[in-house]
Formats: C-alpha cells, sequence, structure tokens
C-alpha cells in the first residue's frame, strides 16, 4: 500500500507532456529503488535458493533416480518406492515409530498441560517454576542422552536401578530389553520437551480474561468445574496445534534411537528416520540415496496428509 | 496483579489454601529433581572419580573431589579445541542467519516490492517441509560443492530459516513509519535507513534471533556429523559420542558438563529471553 503513494506521486508530477504513462522501464525501475530492494534480497535468494529450494525439488528427483556418487545417474520410475515398500525394515521402522508417537503422548501430552495449570496458580516466585521446567530443554540434546544413556545403566549400581533398588524392585534391563528400550527412549525425550510446551500452554493460560471466571463462579462454579468449562476450552486452539506438532515431531524421531541403542535391541527402536540414514548413511547399507528420498518424500506426504485431515476434522472443534 | 483460576475467596478458605500449597510444595519438588537434578548430578559426576560414580552413583563425593577430571577433559582430550569449533561454528551459523533474516525482513517489510508477496509465499512453504527431505540432497550438494569439511558446510545452510524470517519481518512491519519516514526526508537512502534507524530500533528480536540461533546452533547434531566427518573441526555434539568408547568415564562426564555450560548460562542470563521467546515459537509454528 505505501508503494503506490511514491508511484502515483512521480506519474503526475513529471511536466513533459510527450511521456503519458511511462510503466516500468528497467531505467525507472531502478531509479525506484527496484535495484537496491533486490539487492536487499539478495542473501534470502541465495541461501532459500540453494540450501532450500533446490533441494526440495532435488529432493523429489532424486527419489525416481538411481544415484550414488560414482556412477552415472539413471531414472528408475517408481523403483525406489517399491524397493522400500517390500523392505521388511520398514514396517518394523512404521511399527515402531508408531508406538513411539503413541507412548509420547501418553507420557508426554497431559504432563506439560497439567504442569502449566499448577505453575499459572502459583503466586510467589511463579519464575522460578517455569525455569525449573524450562531447564531440560536447554541441555544440549546429544549430552542429555549421553547422560541419561548412563542413568540407565542395567547393572545393580546404576542411577536408575540404585533408585528402584530403594523401593525392592530391579534392576531392570531398560535398554538392552527389547520391550523397554522403546519406553525408556520415549522417558528421555519427554523429559527434553516437555519444558517447551509448558511455556506455550502458560502464554495461553495468561490469555484467558478473568471475567470468564468471575462468570462462573456467579453461577455457582467450583475450581474443577472452571477447569473443565473455562481453561480448557479456553486453550483448545493452542492444545490442538501442540498435538499435531507433536504427532508430526515424534514420526521424525532420531538422535534418540540413534545415540541410545541404533536401531535395536533386535530392531525394537529402528524408526523410520533412522531407517532413512541408514539407506544413505550407514556403512553397510550406505549409498542408496533413491531409497532414502524415496522413504523421506514418503514421510513427507504422509504427514502432510495427515495435518490436512486434522486441521480439517478439527477446524469445527476449535471454532465452537 | 491479574488473577487467574482460583478466585481471592477461594484462597482465604483454609482447605483449599492448605490444598494448594501442598500442590505447589510437590510441583516445586518434582520440578527441582526432574529440572535440576539431572543437572546437578552431572556437576557432581563432573568431579568425581570413576570408581565412586560406578559404584555409588548417588552418593555425594564418598572419598571426596577430583578437580583434575575438568583439567584432563580439556587439554588431555582437546575438549578445548572442540569447544572452541563449537563456539566458532555458532557464531557464523549466527552471523548469516541474522543477515539473511535482517537484509530479508527489511526488502519484505519496508521496501516492499511488487513480487514481495510470492517470497514471503515461497520462504513460508519451506515450514511446511520436514527438514528431513531436505538431508540427502543438501548433503549432496555440500559434497560436490568441496564444502565437506569446512565450516561453510554448516553456517551456510543454517540461514534458510523460515521461522526467522517470518520473525524478523513482522517486527519490522510494526516500526513506526513516521521514524523511517523523518530518515528518508533527511536525505537518508534505504542502506541508511536500514543500518542507522532500523537495525538500532529492532534490538529486542535481533535478540531473540541470536539466542535461538546460538542454541540451536550448539544443540545441532544430525547435519554437522554428517558434513563434518573430520574429526579436527567437529564441535562437541558430534564428537562427545565417539570420545565415550575411549575416554574414561570421569573424564567423559566431566566433558558432557562442559558441553553444558554455555547453553546453561545462556538460559541463567537470558532467561526472560528465553521463556518468552518460547511461547513465541509456539504462536508461529501455530
Amino acid at each position: 500500500m505505501a508503494v503506490q503513494s511514491p508511484v502515483r506521486a512521480v506519474a503526475v508530477v513529471p511536466p513533459p507532456p510527450p511521456a503519458p504513462r511511462r510503466r516500468r522501464t528497467p531505467v525507472t525501475w531502478v531509479r525506484r529503488g527496484g535495484l537496491t530492494t533486490l539487492l536487499f534480497l539478495v542473501p534470502l535468494l541465495v541461501v532459500f535458493g540453494v540450501f532450500s529450494w533446490a533441494p526440495i525439488v532435488q529432493s523429489v528427483v532424486m527419489s525416481f533416480q538411481r544415484t550414488n556418487l560414482v556412477g552415472p545417474v539413471t531414472f528408475v520410475g517408481l523403483d525406489n518406492f517399491a524397493q522400500v515398500l517390500a523392505d521388511p525394515l520398514l514396517w518394523t521402522a512404521v511399527r515402531n515409530t508408531l508406538w513411539f508417537a503413541v507412548l509420547a503422548l501418553v507420557f508426554g501430552y497431559p504432563i506439560p498441560l497439567v504442569a502449566a495449570v499448577l505453575i499459572s496458580e502459583v503466586r510467589h516466585r511463579r519464575g522460578l517454576f517455569s525455569a525449573l521446567a524450562y531447564l531440560p530443554v536447554v541441555v544440549p540434546p546429544v549430552v542429555a542422552v549421553l547422560l541419561w544413556k548412563f542413568f540407565y545403566d542395567a547393572g545393580p549400581s546404576g542411577v536408575f536401578n540404585t533408585v528402584l533398588g530403594w523401593a525392592g524392585l530391579g534392576p531392570w534391563q531398560w535398554l538392552q530389553d527389547p520391550g523397554s528400550a522403546m519406553p525408556a527412549l520415549v522417558l528421555e525425550a519427554t523429559w527434553a520437551a516437555a519444558g517447551g510446551t509448558v511455556i506455550i500452554y502458560l502464554a495461553a493460560l495468561a490469555g484467558v480474561p478473568a471475567e470468564q471466571y468471575e462468570a462462573a463462579e456467579i453461577d455457582g462454579a467450583g475450581i474443577w468445574r472452571k477447569v473443565w468449562h473455562v481453561t480448557l476450552p479456553r486453550l483448545r486452539g493452542v492444545l490442538l496445534v501442540t498435538f499435531i506438532l507433536q504427532i508430526i515431531g515424534t514420526a521424525q524421531v532420531f538422535l534418540e534411537p540413534f545415540l541410545f541403542t541404533g536401531g535395536g535391541p533386535a530392531g525394537s527402536t529402528m524408526t523410520v528416520l533412522l531407517l532413512i540414514y541408514d539407506y544413505a548413511f550407514a556403512s553397510s547399507l550406505g549409498g542408496d540415496y533413491g531409497a532414502a528420498t524415496a522413504l523421506s518424500i514418503m514421510l513427507a506426504a504422509v504427514l502432510a496428509v495427515l495435518s490436512a485431515v486434522y486441521l480439517r476434522v478439527t477446524k469445527s472443534w476449535s471454532a465452537s | 496483579m491479574k488473577r487467574g483460576l482460583i478466585s481471592p475467596s477461594e484462597r482465604a478458605t483454609p482447605a483449599i489454601r492448605r490444598t494448594l500449597r501442598a500442590v505447589q510444595g510437590v510441583l516445586l519438588g518434582a520440578l527441582l529433581l526432574t529440572g535440576l537434578g539431572p543437572m546437578l548430578w552431572l556437576a557432581k559426576a563432573a568431579v568425581t572419580p570413576t570408581q565412586d560414580t560406578l559404584r555409588a552413583p548417588l552418593a555425594i563425593f564418598p572419598t571426596g573431589v577430583d578437580l583434575a577430571n575438568l583439567l584432563t577433559a580439556w587439554t588431555r582430550v582437546e575438549i578445548d579445541k572442540y569447544f572452541l569449533n563449537t563456539v566458532v561454528i555458532a557464531a557464523g551459523s549466527w552471523l548469516v542467519q541474522l543477515v539473511v533474516a535482517t537484509t530479508a525482513g527489511y526488502a519484505l517489510a519496508i521496501l516492499r516490492p511488487r513480487y514481495g508477496g510470492l517470497v514471503t509465499a515461497v520462504v513460508l512453504g519451506t515450514l511446511f517441509v520436514p527438514s528431513i527431505v531436505l538431508l540427502v540432497p543438501l548433503y549432496l550438494t555440500v559434497v560436490r560443492s568441496g564444502m565437506i569439511n569446512t565450516f561453510w558446510a554448516v553456517w551456510l545452510p543454517a540461514g534458510a530459516s523460515a521461522f526467522n524470517v517470518v520473525l524478523v519481518q513482522r517486527f519490522f512491519a510494526n516500526l513506526p513509519r513516521e521514524v523511517l519516514e523523518a530518515a528518508r526526508v533527511d536525505g537518508a537512502g534505504p542502506a541508511r535507513v536500514f543500518w542507522s534507524v532500523v537495525l538500532p530500533l529492532s534490538r529486542p528480536i535481533l535478540g531473540v534471533v541470536s539466542v535461538f540461533a546460538v542454541v540451536a546452533s550448539w544443540k545441532d547434531f544430525l547435519w554437522p556429523l554428517l558434513v563434518l566427518p573430520d574429526s579436527a573441526v567437529q564441535p562437541l555434539s558430534v564428537r562427545l559420542p565417539a570420545l565415550q568408547r575411549y575416554v574414561e568415564l570421569d573424564v567423559f562426564l566431566a566433558a558432557l558438563a562442559i558441553s553444558s555450560v554455555i547453553p546453561v548460562a545462556l538460559f541463567l542470563v537470558f532467561q526472560r529471553l528465553f521463556l518468552q521467546s518460547g511461547a513465541l515459537e509456539g504462536a508461529v509454528k501455530g
């Protein structure tokens, strides 16, 4: 809008009549600052062009090609997709990723909400509460995983097993047991991420108008009914968003299985992202860039469809 | 102070007040245990001899303190070198992100070319593409261009952050236009307005972007692992898992502690910024 006023001024002001509407020639474009504007956009265009847009396009192209760094590139149609879909490891990985996502929802979805509602009612030193909740988020993830890996030590003098020993339990195998390895990963991941969600909920809680609580009180509502009929409906929008963001995030879990277990024991923590990494970069498989891109495109497509359906279905919920 | 869920009269009720106090006490205890506990344990273990940590991990200094761990980690295990690499990588990523976000934000929010909407749309579009899709082609780009084992391979891709561009663009769009207009009337060109007016007015948002950039770079693992295979240029996050195999436990834990110091210190100093912009991240993602 603001661009238009100088344009109009130029069109009106010029005294020589022979040029009634000097429309955008390169010269006028430069004179009006078009070149300067473009120069300011150069960093964005170069960086996004080379490191974001081009790779996205390339990824789609590569999923139809057989490539490695040495041999010639050949188009193979849908072979990569067929190869990936026929890989029995894929279905293990999909099952494990879904399992991770479900566990992460069970552990990780309610905890930040409860914590945030409680923290928002703290009157003194609320900053201390939220800082403590957020602290694990700033610990470098690699440090967190390596530290927890030590905590999970399976011996009787492992950190967690010592605590279990006080209660007369354990020692548990944690990461060495195919049944408990994934829950152990999820526990660490929840610890590492919950603080970020708490902060988001706290911001949303601060936006709940006090009048609504007062109105509920006039209607005779106690604390629980206020939580149920005012707080939660008010948070519905942000709760719906964090839900789908968490699904999208957990579908791409990599660091925990990669550093904790490398996909083991017995493939029980092999996830989709770990499989993509293995296709492309692992020393044993390795270099199958076509399969890796095909799988990552499929993952992105599934997530896109899922988010679209989710938004569609929940649209009416958050509006009411 | 604004009231919340619990009304002042409810707070005055003894039963509610007692319950509330108990619940908050439990909450504080749980937060101390989970939030601070692991970090305190790591700090303790960093200066405890290996045998003590192995035999009684939860005992506090059963046979005394061993400060030499930190020194050994810093010098003999060359944590100093990887620490420096991490700092250089973070600084470069920070600079690239700041340059891209501010110049683009200025062009899109203040200079506003006709094609600005298109550029914004294509930048926003990248938010919907999971980064895993980029991984292999981006890696091949880096290999082909010879950037492998150079810091450029980490610095430049870091600049392609749509989140930063959106944040800065929104902030710039809300700057008081009279001030920019006044500078223009005084004869300042677009570059001068950018450097002497817009940037100084934008310290708050530049602070947010800077903190995010440094912390994200410090946390990054997979990308530097791929493009920096030579251990001489690796950051801490990439080097630590490899160190675990041949370094003694107490020194390894000391190395973990050293690696967490900077991000945790940044958080303690800029707490308000972190907690506010953490919520901001949620708002933009939503």
